[in-house]
Order: structure tokens, then C-alpha cells, then sequence
């Protein structure tokens, strides 16, 4: 048994016999790693402080008696412990991250540097206008690339992320039926069944009821069944173009011309944008508003998770209603206007996040526009559709392509391939992590029957994808061969095996807690 | 292109193996006339020119470390330790995604379950989740929870309530016919909003300290609003408070949400930030956000996995608890490291420096005449009134390389009772003679 320094266990003995034992649990430089608290010292601290100078206290009644119960790591200790968590993460630096509908292409470290520059990481949201000028202008420069990309004239800078940047503009939807006296007969969102989960999750917290709109033949928007439910209690349609099957909705003017005859507003989910950025302008094909995820097409990290951010475009028709902060020219400078009593913002539906927005995601987006240009831009979106092409045509010898004919920036598969193998979906995937590659998104969009959505990006190269679609046509042949048995035991070779997310959720552990027998542990 | 790998070899032959002549015909989907549209956009540019042209817009902004330095009002300059910038680099967090594959993501979901823990007992809960937006997001996303748990639909905010925060939580709340109350402002920290508290209110939003630095009761509120079956929320937007002050769990308090920016992350203008965001164990199901699980692999391995998604967007769609799809992984692991370097009794060290850089500054400014601290108590921040407009006051200061605080019209822009108030905060970065040449500066303004 695997103790720590506290005499907690760190990890049961390994029952399995699939891989040899060592006597630390330790696999060369896959290293176990307990958790802060089994490691650190409750009393300890890894930052060195000048002494306090006894100041008399103005807390009133309230100052705490102890120090929180948390354990302090000696600087080195720190450094290891998050060093060997590191190397237990797949990332876009370590290799292909083809993750559909997600977008993972290379994070140029120039942005980073930009966005560590003091001038930008160490201001503060409330100082003088007159002393960020320089900041303003940013969140002004990425809106103009913004708009001039998607040919919409206004944009709302400050959404923290994607699905906010569907809530702002979902928010100025419902804002204009409330300025037309319409809020309370306009109810109804359509949403297809191919959208991002978000979407619906969207219009329900804008107060709205969700009505699915079923995909066609093709993977795109039923035309028809979309008539069908077109009346007068229509709010809004909110599409993803180009859409989660990685498909460009052919039809999107008629589905635009469609909503506005009556009555209702276009959302378009822009995840997808990087597809065709410098390439086709949403406001060209009746869009009213759009969210564009930087984090996405603009290259920011992803950061395990975040942070994302959101701007999202909009039409003269919803402009009005744009969220504060924005930004003006008045006197002869940038101005945030940051209030409603403010006459520029007398229509907007109020304010969505304390200060302005993500700017140090401003910073690195406007960091990669800058190098890529305009013609860069419509290149890296010619080549994300390019590799995905590419990607379905040799894959589509041993995998079956969902639907027929190219694709855009990604490619889908569904498991007719593996039928009668017994290997499904998520077994194929798996066996892909020992291959060295992070799986693609599996069962989405959830219209396809075990969907395998794959998007490579523009920054992968002809020889890292030829090596990839050569590991997956291995694997479709041996899971045809009749070799279930490594398919179902996947991963063997990551730092965990397939983790049992059953047990998790039926009595959710979601904090350490100190060991009852080792009271030194927590005090 | 230097992030473009393909040369144009290699695309036409793979446009080859496609079976197409031109890239344009695999746009064939979007409308004819809307390919190719003419873009009034610049040429893409050498690192070289581009850095030239950031450091430009960076330089025409002053950054905070430039000299004395007092905003506060929920973004605070602290210091932070080189280790936290050099881990929240390294590839391997920095380019990760959302930890979907368990198996190859251990390291963001270990740190992830360390922050939960962290957080669960900062704020003296049983639970947190893997992180929201912001403090203000988060704030108004507990509003929503509120109203899942107790099928209410009236929110009240204190008048000490940051007035952004207060604004997110109108915007979110009302956009579902839900009524938000706001109890009138008052700097000295008088007035409660106990008496509005009736038995159809979902939840009272009380921030501690509150926007003008004041420290709250909580206890007593907590203990009315459970009377009338309504939920607690604090709010907490210095973290580093934390370190020194009763928890708000220990106060009662239903939902926690704080502002993490200072620990670990910089100012940046305002964002990315992260939001800290947690709550009593019965109130788990109805938690917005990610949350990560402890468990066990096939090999009995103790291993993490985000858990409880039946309650996300992605299952859920229209029933989910919000439209989240993200966090703020990278902030929290920023968070995380600061703090595991900090431990309890660094936190608390810290906490104690803050508030005593904050005192020397309140006495140096209350010996300035006509200059009024407001504050019975406080912890880094504080409230003064000033004989003239606050506003003037910092702008001009500014131009003397000094940085005040934030005055009150900045956050009250209509509210004339407010255009006299100056916030000032300091942490362990002030030093003396920052105090010193604050109060001088404001002394030669006052008497001008």
C-alpha cells in the first residue's frame, strides 16, 4: 500500500495483472502524485512575507480565530507536484487534438507574451479612462476586425465565453420584442436538433420554451418541417453554420428570409466560424446576431476549460440593445460607456459581467489577427477545410462518412463501420489514446448514430494527419478483424484506465476530506 | 504564414487524393455571391512587427505597478508568486481542453479537485464547483439556483451589493420574470435589508465586505431569511478577505460566491477572472458549473472525472441549471497554486498585511482635513468623503502619477449623494511611502 507523509493511503494496490508492478505504483516518468493536503503542511506556508507590524485591528467582531484548514507547499514541492500533474494531460502541444466542434489548433506563445506585457495584465478595470486608453482601443480594434469579418455593424465585446455570448445575444433578441411589445406573444425559440447543447439551455434562461427542429437527409436543417413551425409566437431560430455535422446549411438564406417574414430573428451559433472566416460574411446571409468563440477561431488556450470569450456581432436591428460597456469616440478619445443612464445606452438590455470583458483574450486575438491578416484568415480557413477533406477521403475506405459530399472544417463518421464487431464508439476512441492521440468528439451531434466528429484544424500538418488517419484505418481494420477484447480493455498505457464515472455520480465525492484516524492531518 | 504548415505542394495534392480541382469547390455549400467577399483588412505581419505594434497600445495604458496604486472595488493588485505564471504555462495545462477523456486529462482534474476543496473550505462550505466566469456571473447565476431551490421569484440585493453585481443579477433574473429588489445605498454601512425579507423571497444577495469596505453580519440575516424559508448568499469579491474574517459558511450563509482574481491573476482590465461558486451538500443537483468527482479507474486506481453532468447543458439542453459550457480552468489553476503556496497560514499572513497597509492608509488620509473615513470597520478597503467631487479629485491625482481609488460616480453615475465618495483600497503591496505620497497628493488637491 501506497502511503503518504501523513499515513494516508494514495492509492489502492493495482489488481489488474495487464501491467507489471512496480514497488512505487510509479511507471518511469509517469509518476503517481497524492493531492495537495497529503503532501503539504497545514502549518506551512511556500511564500516568505515581511513580519506584520501589530497595527491594531478595525475588523470588528468578525476576525476568524484559526487560519483556514489548508496545507502550504514549499516552493520546490509545489513546482514538482504541478509538473507531474502536468504531464498527466494530454494538450495541442503534446499532439493531434481532433476534438469536432471544438476547435484545438496551435496557441502561438506571441500572444501570450502580449498579453503579459504590464500595460495590459496589470491594469485595473476602474482607473481613469484617460489612463487605458491604449486597452480600450484593443477591445475596439478586435470589434472592428470582428465586424468587418462577419459583415455585421455592432458588436458586443463583454460576454465571458461562447454560450454567454448565445445569452447577449439571445438577451437583445428578447430586449427588441420587448421595445416591439411583442414579448409576451413571441415565445418560442426554434432550435435543430443538431444545435450545441447550449443553444436550447440558451433560450430557456431567456425565459422562452424550445421547439427541436429535426436535421434532413443531408445532416441540415429540415426546410420543410422548419416551415411547418413557423407562426406568430416565433421569437428567433438559432442555427449553428457551418452546422454540428460540419455541414454549411445550404439554405441559410431562405431559412433567414424565412424567420424575418415572420416575424422572428436569426441566431446563428458562430462555434463553427473558423470555417469560413474571410471566406463568407454571416451579415451577407441575414444573420441578426452571432457569437464568435476567440478561444476558438482567434487561437486563445483553452486552458483545460477556459478561460473563453464571447463577443458577439449584431445587426442594426439588435444593435441598439448591445450590453454596457461599450465603447464610444467622444471629445477625441475611446470612452467605455459603462452606465444606462448614459444617453448612447438608453436601449441596452443592461449590463452582463462586472467590468469589460476578457480582455487579456482581446489581447491574444488581436495578437493572431494582426499576424495572420486578412489573407492569412481566409488561408488557415481554406486549409481547416482542406485537412478535413482530406481526413474523410482517406478515412472513408475503412470508416463510413455520415453524410455524402464535402465537408467543412470537420469531418463526420457514424459506426456503421463497426457493426457486428462489438467494438462501439467509445472503445474505438479509447484505443486511440494508446495510439497517442486525443479521441474526437463521440456521440455528437447526437442526430448521428454513434457519431465520430472530427476537426483537425489549419495548423496541422499533411504528415501529422496522414499519421493519424493511418492509426485509425489500423484500428477499423482490427476492430473488423474481430480483436474486441483491446478495444474494450482501452487504454491500457495512459496514466489511468477507463474510470468509473457511474460511481462517481451516484455519491459524488467532490472534496477532500481529512482521514478520520489521522487527526494530525487537518488539526 | 509561420502558423500555417501546408505549402502549396502538399495542398494540391491532397486536393488530389479529395478528387477536386480548386478549394472553392469545396465551398460550394455557401452562396455563390457571398464567396470571397473583398475584406478592408491588413496583410498578416512578422512577429517582429506585430510585437512592435502591442507594445505600442500597451504602452499608452498605465500599468498599476507603475506607481502608488489604491483601486479596489472588486479587482485588487496583489502580488503573485513567479511559480504561478511559469505552471499556468506549461503546455500541458495551457493547451489542454475541457477534460473530457478522464484518462489523459488526470492532471487538470486532480487540480480541478483540489480547487473544489480549497474553495469548500475557504469559504466554510461543503461544496464548490470546478469554477464560473467572475464573481459577478457567479453571483447571478446563484440568484437562478435560489429560485430552482426554493420555486421563488423575488431576489434582494443589499445596498452594499458591488452595483455591476447587482446589475448582472437584473439582467439575468429579470430576463425570467423574476423580481430583483435592491435595498437603498449606505456607505457608513447602516440600514439592512432584514425587513424586506418576506416569504416570497427566493434569496438575499449580501456582499461582506461589502462595496465600501464595510464587514457584514451575516449571521443575523442568514437566521431571517432562513425564518422565511429563503436562501442566504454571500458575496465576497476579495478573496484574500478570507484569510482573516469568519467564514461566511460559518455565518450561515447558503451559496458562496467570491471573486477569485486575487489570488493567483493578474488585473488584466478586468478579465478573465474567476468565479468562485459554492454551497450547502443538499444544494449540489441544483449547482450550476462543472463539478469533478473522485472515483476509481478499471484498475482500482484512485482517479478524477467531471461528474454530475445530468445537470449540464449538454444532457439537459433546455432543463439544464444554466447555459454554461465552460469554466475558468486555467484561472483556477492559477488559483490553486497561489493558494498551495500560500497554505491557511500564509493566506492568513497575507490577509493580515492587507488589512494593516489599509489602516495606515485610513489614518493617513483621516488626518487630512475635511477628508472623512466612513468605515467602523474594514478589512483592505475602505470609504471616504472627500469637500469635493471624487471624480476630479483621482483625475487629477492621475496626472501626478497616483492612482486614488475609485470614486463613488464611477459606480453610482446618477447618484449625487455618491459624487463626494472616494473607495480606496491597499494590500500588501502598498508600502509606506505609497501612503505617503497619497496623502501628501491629496492634501496639496484639497487645499488647491
Amino acid at each position: 500500500m501506497t502511503m503518504n507523509n501523513q499515513g494516508r493511503p494514495t492509492r489502492p494496490e493495482q489488481t489488474a495483472d495487464v501491467l507489471p508492478q512496480t514497488h512505487t505504483g510509479n511507471r518511469a516518468l509517469q509518476i503517481e502524485e497524492p493531492l495537495i493536503f497529503e503532501v503539504g503542511d497545514f502549518r506551512g506556508t511556500g511564500v516568505d512575507f515581511p513580519e506584520a507590524e501589530g497595527v491594531p485591528s478595525r475588523l470588528g467582531d468578525f476576525a476568524a480565530d484559526d487560519a483556514p484548514a489548508l496545507p502550504g507547499l514549499a516552493e520546490p514541492e509545489a513546482m514538482r507536484h504541478f509538473v507531474r500533474l502536468s504531464q498527466k494531460n494530454y494538450a495541442i502541444d503534446t499532439g493531434l487534438f481532433p476534438l469536432g466542434s471544438c476547435t484545438m489548433k496551435h496557441n502561438p506563445r506571441l500572444n501570450e507574451k502580449m498579453a503579459r506585457l504590464p500595460g495590459f495584465a496589470d491594469v485595473h478595470p476602474l482607473q481613469p479612462q484617460s489612463t487605458v486608453q491604449g486597452a480600450i482601443d484593443v477591445i475596439e480594434r478586435v470589434g472592428d476586425w470582428l465586424k468587418e469579418l462577419t459583415g455585421m455593424p455592432a458588436v458586443a465585446m463583454s460576454p465571458k465565453a461562447g454560450a454567454h455570448g448565445e445569452l447577449c445575444g439571445m438577451m437583445a433578441i428578447k430586449a427588441a420584442l420587448i421595445a416591439r411589445g411583442e414579448a409576451d406573444t413571441r415565445t418560442r425559440v426554434l432550435a435543430p436538433d443538431s444545435a450545441h447543447g447550449t443553444n436550447p439551455a440558451t433560450a430557456a434562461q431567456c425565459g422562452f420554451t424550445v421547439d427541436g427542429i429535426p436535421a434532413d437527409k443531408t445532416g441540415r436543417v429540415d426546410l420543410e418541417a422548419f416551415k411547418a413551425k413557423l407562426g406568430p409566437d416565433v421569437a428567433a431560430i438559432m442555427v449553428t453554420n457551418p452546422n454540428t455535422c460540419g455541414l454549411f446549411e445550404r439554405d441559410i438564406r431562405q431559412l433567414a428570409d424565412l424567420v424575418h417574414e415572420a416575424g422572428g430573428y436569426f441566431y446563428c451559433d458562430g462555434a463553427n466560424f473558423n470555417a469560413i472566416m474571410a471566406k463568407a460574411r454571416p451579415g451577407d446571409l441575414g444573420v441578426d446576431a452571432m457569437h464568435i468563440n476567440l478561444h476558438k477561431t482567434f487561437s486563445t488556450p483553452h486552458g483545460g476549460g477556459g478561460p473563453g470569450s464571447g463577443p458577439t456581432v449584431l445587426s442594426d436591428a439588435l444593435a441598439p440593445y448591445a450590453p454596457i460597456p461599450f465603447v464610444i469616440h467622444r471629445e477625441g478619445r475611446f470612452t467605455l460607456v459603462e452606465d444606462k443612464s448614459d444617453p448612447a445606452a438608453k436601449d441596452s438590455f443592461g449590463r452582463m459581467v462586472a467590468f469589460h470583458g476578457q480582455m487579456g483574450m482581446f489581447v491574444r486575438a488581436l495578437t493572431y489577427m494582426l499576424s495572420h491578416g486578412g489573407d492569412g484568415l481566409r488561408q488557415a480557413a481554406e486549409d481547416a477545410v482542406l485537412n478535413a477533406n482530406y481526413i474523410q477521403a482517406r478515412l472513408k475506405t475503412e470508416m463510413t462518412p455520415a453524410f455524402d459530399g464535402t465537408c467543412m472544417h470537420e469531418a463526420l463518421f457514424d459506426d456503421r463501420f463497426l457493426k457486428d464487431t462489438g467494438v462501439g464508439t467509445l472503445d474505438f476512441a479509447k484505443a486511440m489514446i494508446d495510439e497517442g492521440f486525443h479521441p474526437m468528439t463521440m456521440y455528437f451531434p447526437l442526430v448521428v448514430s454513434g457519431a465520430m466528429l472530427i476537426e483537425p484544424t489549419e495548423t496541422e500538418s499533411k504528415q501529422s494527419i496522414d499519421q493519424f488517419c493511418d492509426a485509425l484505418l489500423g484500428l477499423a481494420r482490427e476492430a473488423k478483424a474481430g480483436n474486441a477484447e483491446k478495444f474494450k480493455a482501452a487504454p491500457v498505457y495512459a496514466p489511468r484506465r477507463r474510470l468509473d464515472e457511474t460511481a462517481a455520480a451516484r455519491k459524488p465525492v467532490l472534496k477532500w476530506t481529512a482521514p478520520v484516524d489521522a487527526s494530525m492531518a487537518a488539526e | 504564414m509561420r502558423y500555417l504548415p501546408l505549402n502549396d505542394d502538399e495542398r494540391a495534392q491532397m486536393r488530389g487524393v479529395i478528387g477536386v480541382d480548386a478549394i472553392d469547390d469545396l465551398f460550394t455549400d455557401v452562396p455563390v455571391d457571398a464567396l470571397n467577399p473583398s475584406l478592408d483588412l491588413p496583410d498578416h505581419k512578422g512577429e517582429m512587427e506585430v510585437e512592435r505594434i502591442m507594445a505600442g497600445l500597451a504602452a499608452r495604458n498605465r500599468a498599476a505597478g507603475a506607481g502608488p496604486f489604491f483601486a479596489g472595488c472588486g479587482a485588487y493588485k496583489h502580488h503573485v508568486p513567479a511559480t504561478v505564471d511559469h505552471i499556468i504555462q506549461r503546455s500541458e495545462f495551457l493547451t489542454a481542453y475541457t477534460p473530457y477523456q478522464p484518462e489523459i486529462a488526470q492532471g487538470t482534474l486532480q487540480y480541478l479537485f483540489e480547487f473544489q476543496s480549497q474553495v469548500a473550505t475557504l469559504t466554510g462550505m461543503d461544496i464548490a464547483n470546478a469554477s464560473m466566469y467572475d464573481g459577478s456571473t457567479a453571483a447571478a447565476e446563484a440568484a437562478l439556483m435560489a429560485r430552482r431551490v426554493t420555486k421563488r421569484n423575488k431576489v434582494i440585493c443589499s445596498g452594499g451589493l458591488h452595483p455591476h453585481y447587482a446589475q448582472v443579477i437584473h439582467t439575468n433574473s429579470e430576463l425570467i420574470g423574476d423580481t430583483v429588489l435592491e435595498a437603498p445605498t449606505h456607505p457608513e454601512g447602516q440600514g439592512s435589508i432584514a425587513d424586506m425579507i418576506d416569504d416570497d423571497t427566493s434569496c438575499i444577495i449580501v456582499q461582506s465586505p461589502d462595496v465600501f469596505g464595510n464587514i457584514r453580519d451575516l449571521s443575523a440575516l442568514a437566521e431571517k431569511a432562513h425564518a422565511h424559508g429563503a436562501l442566504l448568499v454571500a458575496v465576497v469579491t476579495e478573496a484574500v478577505s478570507l484569510g482573516l474574517l469568519k467564514s461566511p459558511g460559518a455565518q450561515g450563509a447558503d451559496i458562496v460566491v467570491a471573486e477569485g482574481q486575487s489570488i493567483g491573476n493578474a488585473l488584466n482590465f478586468g478579465g478573465p477572472y474567476v468565479g468562485l461558486f459554492a454551497a450547502r451538500e443538499k444544494l449540489v443537483r441544483h449547482m450550476p458549473g462543472r463539478l469533478c468527482g473522485e472515483t476509481v479507474d478499471a484498475d482500482g486506481q484512485r482517479g478524477y472525472v467531471l461528474t454530475l453532468s445530468t445537470r449540464e447543458q449538454h444532457i439537459r439542453r433546455d432543463k439544464a441549471t444554466s447555459n454554461i459550457c465552460t469554466n475558468s480552468g486555467l484561472c483556477a489553476l492559477a488559483f490553486t497554486v497561489h493558494m498551495s503556496l500560500l497554505g491557511g497560514t500564509g493566506l492568513r499572513q497575507l490577509a493580515i498585511l492587507n488589512h494593516e497597509a489599509a489602516c495606515k492608509t485610513a489614518d493617513a488620509l483621516a488626518e487630512i482635513d475635511g477628508v472623512e473615513v466612513l468605515n467602523t470597520s474594514f478589512f483592505n478597503e475602505f470609504t471616504v468623503r472627500l469637500p469635493k467631487n471624487a471624480a476630479t479629485v483621482v483625475e487629477n491625482l492621475a496626472h501626478k502619477g497616483i492612482i486614488a481609488g475609485v470614486p463613488g460616480s464611477r459606480l453610482w453615475p446618477d447618484n449625487a449623494d455618491t459624487e463626494n465618495l472616494l473607495i480606496v483600497a491597499a494590500t500588501e503591496v502598498t508600502t509606506d511611502a505609497d501612503i505617503a505620497a497619497f496623502a501628501v497628493a491629496l492634501k496639496g488637491e484639497l487645499s488647491s
